[in-house]
């Protein structure tokens, strides 16, 4: 049983898992001059906007590295792994890989995943697997 | 040199442990009081203070115990120990413009035997967790262990390659009294022979020795401190560097996670400011809460190229006889983890000539606290 640690989301990132419980992942994105950007912020660095809008992801991206998460003298807690995705929009988000043997011997860097969303005991996390389509 | 340039007139600290048996206050007063009479100051001439936004000693206390009887200047740095160098910078700043005349830098807590940083976060301490604990990701063993993974799969490294400089602190350390790790150097396979905390990239020998105590450093202008007979030594250039998406421990969102960029612009600083270049540094002291950031730096401040760390350890750069003696006090891994702190001493101690494992004629030593950095020299 993975335990998860549900975000604390404030002002600034609650659309974002208001998104998630909706399952879409949402990106922030600047009603006047389009920028995505991600952790959110609460004005455009870009042009100084406050008008902040969201774009659905289409949720496909490539793992850029990734741990497996265990805990060294806690054997009871459950591996996971953790990746560092580089969305085709152009954002990077941290999230997990799942369906995939938490083990070391294999290579995940540059794999092609695509998102899907888990309800971990009432938190909804955004999660990716592997795609299908390898390219 | 110009009278009016800063300088680290004092240095003091207390002892490096697991277990200090006695509050931080009191760490962060014994090492003040130290480094004030080291530099030949009295308490009363300290006008000026600065330590980590995350330092629990308040300075009204702590003066309270000094007999400093007033402060025209306090600051303190961002972040944790990535601001260790930024604290020179501070009080240089300051006794440069005259703000004050001496500024006590202090860094006192017990990080062993009170709140150790090393175990996983309980409730995020501000919003940039959200991006991370969710996902496991709530340890700094896992957190910097997701951009070391980048890096050791673009070079091809494995943790044996940062074994290697565990060796070498270990045996700095080995023949440093100060150290914790005094007289009990390592092999390469007792790294090995450690039990993972992040398989396949961290063993417990590649982290830091989280440890109780204090450093604490009095600085002031050259011509103050010969005024005091001070054994001073003249801070060269001293920046701080913190650039739009970067964070020090979610190093996530910059194009290549295979390089340090701050570090990187922090060197550029440094060398222009101290007019030299990453040659004529003779001892370097880095920061290293983990082995692996040590070779992020030796690439990013220019001693050798990217991806090449490796292999300069391997060729013994960095160990006795090397051609850039490195953490020469044993460094966090060996010496003990006063936040960066203590690598500042031993900076001034290997230009004081006073060094456990002195360089003979040391004259350009770089104390990089990854993001922030000083560069000290005679």
């Amino acid at each position: 049983m993975t335990t998860v640690r549900p975000p604390i989301s404030d002002f600034d990132d609650a659309f974002f898992w208001e998104g998630i419980n909706s399952h879409k992942l949402l990106i922030q994105q600047c009603g006047d001059c389009s920028v995505l950007r991600h952790p959110p912020t609460p004005i455009c660095a870009n042009c100084g906007s406050m008008n902040n809008q969201a774009s659905e992801s289409e949720g496909n991206g490539t793992i850029l590295t990734w741990i497996i998460s265990q805990h060294p003298t806690e054997p009871d807690e459950e591996p996971r792994i953790v990746i560092l995705v580089q969305l085709d929009e152009g954002t990077r988000i941290v999230s997990n890989l799942i369906d995939v043997a938490p083990t070391h011997d294999q290579v995940l860097n540059d794999k092609r995943v695509e998102v899907c969303f888990v309800d971990y005991d009432g938190t909804i996390l955004p999660q990716f697997r592997l795609a299908e389509v390898q390219s | 040199m110009s009278g009016k340039r800063a300088v680290i007139a004092g240095i003091g600290h207390t002892e490096f442990s697991q277990n200090s048996g006695r509050s931080t206050m009191q760490l962060a007063a014994e090492a003040s009081l130290a480094s004030i009479r080291d530099a030949g100051f009295s308490p009363s001439e300290v006008d000026g203070t600065v330590t980590f936004s995350m330092d629990t000693n308040d300075e009204l206390a702590l003066i309270r115990s000094l007999g400093v009887p007033m402060l025209r200047f306090c600051a303190r740095t961002r972040g944790g120990g990535g601001g260790a160098s930024a604290t020179v910078q501070l009080a240089a700043a300051a006794v440069e413009s005259g703000q004050a005349d001496a500024v006590l830098v202090y860094r006192a807590f017990n990080e062993r035997s009170g709140h150790r940083f090393g175990q996983p976060v309980q409730a995020n301490p501000d919003p940039v967790w959200n991006w991370a604990s969710p996902f496991s990701l709530n340890t700094p063993a896992k957190v910097y262990s997701l951009t070391f993974q980048r890096y050791m799969y673009e070079f091809g490294l494995t943790n044996e390659d940062f074994g290697r400089y565990t060796v070498v602190a270990r045996d700095w350390a080995s023949t440093n009294p100060n150290a914790q790790f005094f007289e009990r150097p390592i092999t390469l396979q007792d790294h090995q022979d450690s039990r993972w905390i992040v398989e396949p990239i961290l063993r417990k020998l590649d982290c830091c020795l989280e440890s109780d105590g204090g450093v604490a450093l009095l600085i002031t202008t050259a011509e103050r401190a010969a005024d005091h007979g001070s054994d001073a030594v003249p801070i060269l250039g001293s920046s701080a560097i913190q650039l739009e998406g970067g964070h020090e421990m979610f190093a996530y969102y910059h194009e290549d996670l295979c390089e340090y960029p701050e570090g990187r612009i922090l060197g550029e600083q440094l060398y222009r400011q101290a007019g030299i270049t990453a040659a004529d540094i003779d001892v370097a002291m880095i920061y290293e809460n983990f082995s692996p950031i040590v070779f992020l730096q030796l690439e990013a401040f220019g001693f050798c190229g990217r991806g090449e760390a490796s292999e300069f350890i391997k060729d013994g750069h960095i160990g006795r006889g090397g051609s850039l003696p490195t953490n020469t006090n044993g460094g966090l891994l060996g010496e003990g983890y006063i936040h960066g702190m203590n690598n500042i001493v031993e900076g001034v101690r290997q230009l004081r000539g006073t060094a456990s494992n002195q360089i003979s004629g040391a004259e350009h030593v770089l104390v990089s606290a990854g993001r922030s950095g000083i560069i000290l020299g005679r």
